[in-house]
């Protein structure tokens, strides 16, 4: 039996839905749109488990489902060792989303990485503490700040409405996922240029220890590659 | 595996040892403030450290290393000089980013340490030549450097004050360094800082951002650095050999950077008092980059003694001179003290002892 993950919910389960669909997989919920419960016509063996998106990368570590979709930002940012335990399948084409540095839109001196470096090395001098980042992407931005030499700054956690936090006065920049860049717009910060933190989309992954054959089958029937 | 006993053994043998130098044992407690450690080492030691909270003292943190409560005991209620030793457990996460390694690391180990607090010049000697002399019998490659002669060369460079503070800021960080150095040593078109049609926002303030926009605006009319200079830097960060030889290519080096001769005095003067001590010196490596990607706040005298087929152990025992560290800690009070101290890992040597 292979279970497959999905997420329980919007626009993202019914994107999950039609690229299940277009495969001859047809993925549905059981009864009512309140029940959390699966129905998978058009191939063997294979349960659907409705879960909500941020729980998808843990199952699939744990074993608990062989399948899962799920966003390479949240497996990458809550799974140390990922690719230990889990299988990079296929990207699916859709939730796009770039993990992504965003500072003041007023402060004309910061285009790029080199001068929010500067910029915090003053911050942290004139303010006597560390230059503060909102975000609840700690692992990944953490990394990437520490793989480009950026020190003088740190990390606040938040884990939601984290645009507002600039002008609140909780943070001097945040690093969080955008897919239009509209609600930074609207809380008067940008993006600073180069390459993105993270570019992630919905992505199928395989729990390691289950690509059997009985996985090798099903795969072959959604046309994908076997990692 | 070896047992923790086994390895609680190994580091009492080096207290024992660190006591006999004239070394008064400390313990420092486990669960320290946060704040102190957060605000000096920043996000890597939050990624390395395991910060819990306590309903009365807030956010306190697993030691993760000695030197700081040390250094705190030390500026509280010492006087130089002072010798201190302890034994103890430090707490380190060991994130594997992308993959699990066969082998993890140890997330709790003992460490073994001496501290001297002290202004005298041979202080740097006398800890290496202790630590030379406690892991004799290991066969160690030690590996030295000196982040003041870095920072000194760097201090010499034809730079603004500016373009020179913020080169010596990044020291440690060897590609931001090499960035600076190269916009430097290149004229550059003058930027354009185009008004925004956003308002203001954030706890920065506008005066702030002004003050490097004039300083930015000084710096494109700065003269570039001539070639020479990032030519010589390179070869200075590349010196890496037995000691003696090291000292023979600082010195020609020095002949054309005048500058430096302070410092290749001050690392001879090392060697001479090392060779005193009964070491040979040409069994020692001397690597101008060593310090560079060890903690921010070595800013002198840095060792490290590695197990040879060990690539992928940390240092068995490292240390070197933080003046710069007891500088930020005496803030408060107006104090700078003079200190250079070490750690041996007693984990890492039971090993090595039970695979002899």
């Amino acid at each position: 039996m292979i279970r497959l993950g999905v997420p329980s919910k919007g626009r993202l389960m019914e994107q999950c839905f039609d690229w299940f669909a277009t495969r001859g997989v047809r993925l549905s919920r059981a009864g009512s749109d309140r029940e959390y419960a699966g129905r998978v016509e058009g191939a063997e063996g294979v349960a659907l488990v409705l879960l909500s998106a941020g729980e998808i990368p843990r199952e699939l570590a744990a074993g608990r489902i062989e399948l899962g979709v799920t966003g390479t930002d949240l497996v990458r940012e809550k799974l140390a060792g990922w690719r230990s335990d889990l299988v990079e399948l296929a990207p699916m084409g859709f939730g796009h989303a770039d993990l992504i540095l965003a500072v003041p839109a007023c402060w004309r001196d910061c285009d790029d990485l080199d001068d929010f470096a500067a910029i915090a090395r003053d911050f942290r001098a004139a303010h006597g503490f560390r230059l503060r980042v909102a975000t609840k992407y700690h692992r990944l931005v953490r990394a990437w700040l520490a793989s480009h030499e950026v020190a003088d700054y740190q990390l606040v956690d938040s884990q939601g409405a984290t645009e507002g936090t600039v002008a609140n006065q909780t943070a001097e920049a945040i690093a969080d996922i955008t897919s239009s860049g509209a609600t930074l717009r609207a809380n008067n910060l940008k993006i600073l240029s180069g390459a993105p933190i993270l570019r992630s989309q919905a992505t199928l992954f395989a729990h390691r220890g289950a690509m059997g054959e009985e996985m090798a089958r099903f795969l072959a029937q959604l046309g994908v590659a076997a990692g | 595996m070896i047992p923790k006993r086994d390895k609680q053994a190994v580091g009492q043998r080096f207290l024992a040892a660190f006591r006999a130098a004239g070394a008064v044992e400390v313990a420092p407690d486990i669960l320290l403030p946060a704040e102190t450690l957060l605000d000096l080492y920043g996000e890597d030691i939050r990624a390395r450290a395991y910060v819990t909270s306590d309903p009365l003292r807030g956010e306190v943190m697993l030691r993760p290393d000695f030197t700081v409560p040390v250094v705190q005991m030390h500026m509280a209620n010492g006087a130089e000089p002072a010798r201190y030793c302890y034994l103890g457990e430090v707490f380190r996460k060991q994130d594997p980013g992308e993959e699990r390694p066969a082998h993890q690391r140890d997330n709790e180990y003992l460490q073994a340490g001496f501290e001297l607090f002290a202004h005298d010049a041979d202080a740097d000697a006398e800890v290496f030549a202790l630590f030379h002399r406690l892991l004799a019998p290991l066969g160690l490659g030690a590996v030295t450097g000196d982040m003041g002669l870095l920072m000194e060369a760097v201090r010499a460079l034809p730079l603004s004050p500016a373009r020179r503070d913020a080169a010596l800021h990044h020291v440690w960080r060897p590609g931001r360094f090499a960035r600076l150095i190269e916009r430097f040593s290149n004229q550059r078109a003058t930027r354009d800082f185009p008004e925004a049609s956003a308002p203001w926002s954030g706890l920065r303030g506008a005066d702030e951002m002004a003050a490097r926009i004039t300083r930015l605006r000084a710096d494109a009319a700065e003269p570039p650095l001539a070639p020479e200079w990032p030519a010589r830097l390179e070869r200075l960060f590349a010196i890496a050999a037995p000691l003696p030889e090291a000292l023979a290519r600082l010195g020609e080096l020095a002949v054309e950077w005048p500058a430096l001769r302070p410092a290749v005095a001050r690392i001879e003067a090392r060697a001479a008092a090392m060779a005193q001590g009964g070491i040979d010196t040409s069994a020692i490596r001397f690597d101008a980059s060593h310090g560079r990607h060890t903690m921010e706040y070595y800013d002198g005298f840095t060792f490290s003694f590695l197990a040879p087929g060990r690539a992928d152990w940390p240092p068995v025992a490292s240390g070197g001179r933080y003046d710069a560290l007891t500088a930020v800690l005496g803030r408060g009070c107006g104090r700078a003290i003079p200190a250079v101290g070490g750690i041996i890992r007693p984990g890492l040597v039971a090993e090595l002892e039970a695979g002899a």
